[in-house]
């Protein structure tokens, strides 16, 4: 086809130099009405790596081989969310341990700990995949330092946030940290949420926790998300909350980014 | 009241009228999460039947959530214009449904019904309805509000203009703002979602939206989405606020989880009203509703979410707004599991919506986590276009980079318009036409590095 012909079909938006002020999807130009083929493809792209974050199932045991290798005992667990389909419909069974499962844990438990840390593939596996071990990597040698213990570390397959309450509630826990994939958007397939509870329990309500979002390298890289997780753990462990009340600190006192 | 029928040698009960509305829903997740939904198909249709048989007047007697615990079921009764409701005050249920899809339903008909009929008498007839029929019947209607421009009018739809940004950046906000007036977008308001919460943030966002549209006399409006408290305060203290937002639902307990009530959105709607900045109107209201959202706060009181959510349209009728926007898809596949549930949801919106006289509009959209695509998307924007939608929403290739969802896009609703032939709300078509970003049929013209909208990003 000549340039000519291209010209006549594709009309260009002069104004792609905007593009530097935002990552939305501008000056994407048209072919009559309509969206190039080039960009209905890239946007396809993005939503099916979206899809799969959601659907592709958790890697436990590359998880628990990593884990391992940091010298850290694990525990397999799943919710009473049986598939993945039960999962996205029945938010409240991703949020109960399955029965045996709760024994399992039980019988793991030899003395209480100060944290107890859960990783749950949430939404977004891809998120456990890619950022777990750098964030657990990075957090393990501040927690030796500064005397904090920590059980055997959870991991729980179809899991939402508040499962950690019950978890960290068995392992009789000050606190529990629930490392969790959060709900992938289109450019941001691998975000990882930390959450942080004082005095895990059931039935506490996302009131009760403090929250870092967005942890991935593209965003808030682990390193940095480390150190604010631990601004957070100390305030809790001090002040023997977490939730409302450390918010309001949190936004002032936390290490900017 | 205990309803009852015998269909095909099996006897189906229903204990009351909200156990009925809700058994005769269209399957949807977030009413078998509430554990209200029919049991089987076979229970569906019967309720569908018995529904049927129920005369219109009986919800005016037998509420569905008590009139002593929830406010908007009082705003609901007390406001009830019987004389209105008269014409089809014999008809059952089934009949009204009838009667909406003969001829002698007709724009001025339906206009004048409008506040004769409730929200629950709405969703009922709905449940009885194909999407067809929710097409047909809400295409009849024709709601009409204005603030700077005309949005409503019969053959029309608006688009609001959606440049987020992560953090409200204010060159990243201006770069989509540019993109979406060239691309004829902006009618309906051009909206912010801030992710800050903080005053002078939001001032800053308000100002620089009314110095944009007063530069280039845009005849349109500018809203900054915040809690309607904080959107007083800064009317309070003079700042240049076009619409009042509010997120409602229908029930009082719903509402007070969104920290508001009646009084609160009274108080909202005078601040609006108080700045006098409308020229052509003086709707200043934009809500936001959901199917949903009172299962989520805990407070659907065992009614199905689709009459909550018409409900929620109740409240918005007393005050007056410009746009109400359901945002069918955002919350998620526990309520709205997939494309099928996403589309008909967004149906039944639209059609309860037009028939109390809102100015309805969509967020035709999707989370990553439900079973949903674009193909989804152009679906129910193509039914809804057909409805006669008020408004839909635009954003750069349909991708929210701050709120992380997917909805339509700049592209989409010229789609639907090269498709369906609607115009933009007239004023601001001239004005598109005035500053050459369209031909005289209201056609996109290409653009040069000399359009005077470009220097909106310096």
């Amino acid at each position: 086809m000549s340039a000519n012909n291209k010209a006549a079909v594709l009309t260009l938006d002069p104004w792609e130099k905007l593009r530097r002020h935002t990552d939305a999807r501008i000056a994407l130009g048209r072919c009559g009405n309509s969206l190039p083929t080039a960009r209905v493809l890239e946007f396809a792209f993005a939503h099916a790596s979206a899809r799969d974050a959601v659907n592709i199932p958790f890697d436990a045991k590359a998880l628990h081989a990593s884990l391992s290798e940091l010298g850290v005992k694990s525990l397999a667990i799943s919710s009473r969310a049986e598939t993945r389909q039960i999962y996205l419909a029945r938010p409240d069974l991703g949020r109960q341990l399955a029965e045996t499962d709760a024994g399992r844990l039980r019988a793991e438990v030899a003395t209480p700990c100060d944290v107890a840390i859960v990783v749950a593939d949430g939404l977004s596996s891809t998120a456990i995949a890619a950022n777990a071990i750098p964030f657990i990597s990075g957090l393990l040698p501040h927690f030796e330092k500064e005397g904090l213990s920590t059980g055997v570390i959870v991991t729980v397959r179809n899991g939402r946030v508040a499962i950690g309450d019950e978890i960290g509630a068995l392992m009789q826990a000050r606190l529990t940290l629930m490392l969790i994939g959060e709900r992938p958007g289109l450019s941001s397939v691998d975000s990882l949420g930390a959450y942080i509870t004082y005095a895990p329990r059931i039935g506490l309500s996302d009131a009760a926790r403090n929250c870092i979002s967005n942890i991935r390298e593209a965003g808030l890289k682990p390193p940095l998300a480390v150190a604010k997780i631990m601004w957070l753990i100390r305030e809790a462990l001090k002040r023997k909350l977490t939730g409302v009340d450390l918010k309001e600190e949190q936004q002032v006192a936390l290490p900017e980014s | 009241m205990t309803y009852q029928i015998s269909v095909g040698g099996q006897r189906f009960r229903f204990v009351d009228l909200k156990a009925l509305m809700a058994k005769a829903s269209p399957p949807r997740s977030g009413d078998y999460l509430a554990g209200v939904a029919a049991g089987t198909a076979a229970e569906n249709i019967a309720a569908k039947m018995c529904l049927a048989d129920v005369p219109l007047k009986n919800f005016l007697t037998e509420a569905l959530i008590p009139y002593e615990d929830d406010e908007v079921t009082r705003l609901i009764v007390d406001t009830h214009d019987r004389q209105a409701f008269a014409p089809v005050s014999h008809m059952t249920v089934g009949q009204f449904r009838d009667w909406l899809l003969s001829p002698a339903a007709t724009s001025a008909s339906l206009a004048a019904l409008a506040a004769g009929l409730t929200p629950e008498m709405v969703s009922a007839t709905s449940k009885l309805m194909r999407n067809q029929d929710l097409i047909l019947a809400a295409r009849k209607v024709e709601v009409v509000s204005r603030f700077r421009n005309t949005i409503g009018l019969t053959g029309t739809m608006a688009v609001r203009l959606q440049p987020n940004h992560p953090y409200d950046d204010r060159l990243g906000i201006a770069a989509s703002i540019v993109d979406g007036l060239l691309y004829g977008c902006g009618d309906a308001v051009i909206g912010i979602n801030p992710a800050s919460d903080s005053i002078p943030a939001l001032t800053g966002l308000v100002e620089m939206l009314a110095e944009i549209i007063a530069r280039y006399e845009i005849p349109t409006q500018s809203c900054v989405l915040t809690h309607v408290t904080t959107s007083i305060a800064m009317a309070e203290r003079g700042v240049p606020v076009d619409l009042v937002f509010q997120s409602i639902a229908g029930t009082e307990k719903t509402n007070a989880s969104f920290g508001i009530s009646l009084a609160t959105l009274r108080e909202g709607y005078e601040a609006g009203q108080s700045l006098r900045r409308g020229t052509i109107g003086n709707n200043v209201m934009y809500f936001e509703t959901g199917q949903g959202s009172s299962l989520s706060a805990d407070a659907h009181h065992g009614v199905d979410q689709q009459t909550c959510e018409a409900r929620a349209y109740a409240v918005a009728r007393a005050f007056h707004p410009l746009l109400v926007n359901t945002v069918v898809g955002f919350i998620g596949p526990e309520y709205l599991y997939d494309g099928k549930q996403i589309i008909r949801a967004g149906l039944e919106d639209h059609f309860c919506g037009k028939m109390l006289g809102v100015p309805m509009g969509c967020d035709i959209c999707y989370t990553n986590h439900a079973e949903a695509d674009q193909d989804d998307m152009d679906t129910l924007l193509t039914l809804l276009g057909t409805a006669g939608i008020s408004f839909i929403m635009g954003i750069p290739g349909a991708d929210d980079v701050m709120l992380n969802y997917q909805s339509t896009s700049f592209h989409d609703q010229l789609y639907i318009r090269e498709v369906l032939g609607l115009k933009r709300a007239p004023e601001f078509q001239q004005w598109l036409d005035r500053m050459r970003v369209t031909d005289m049929h209201g056609r996109l013209v290409p653009q040069n590095p000399c359009q005077s909208l470009l220097r909106i990003a310096i």
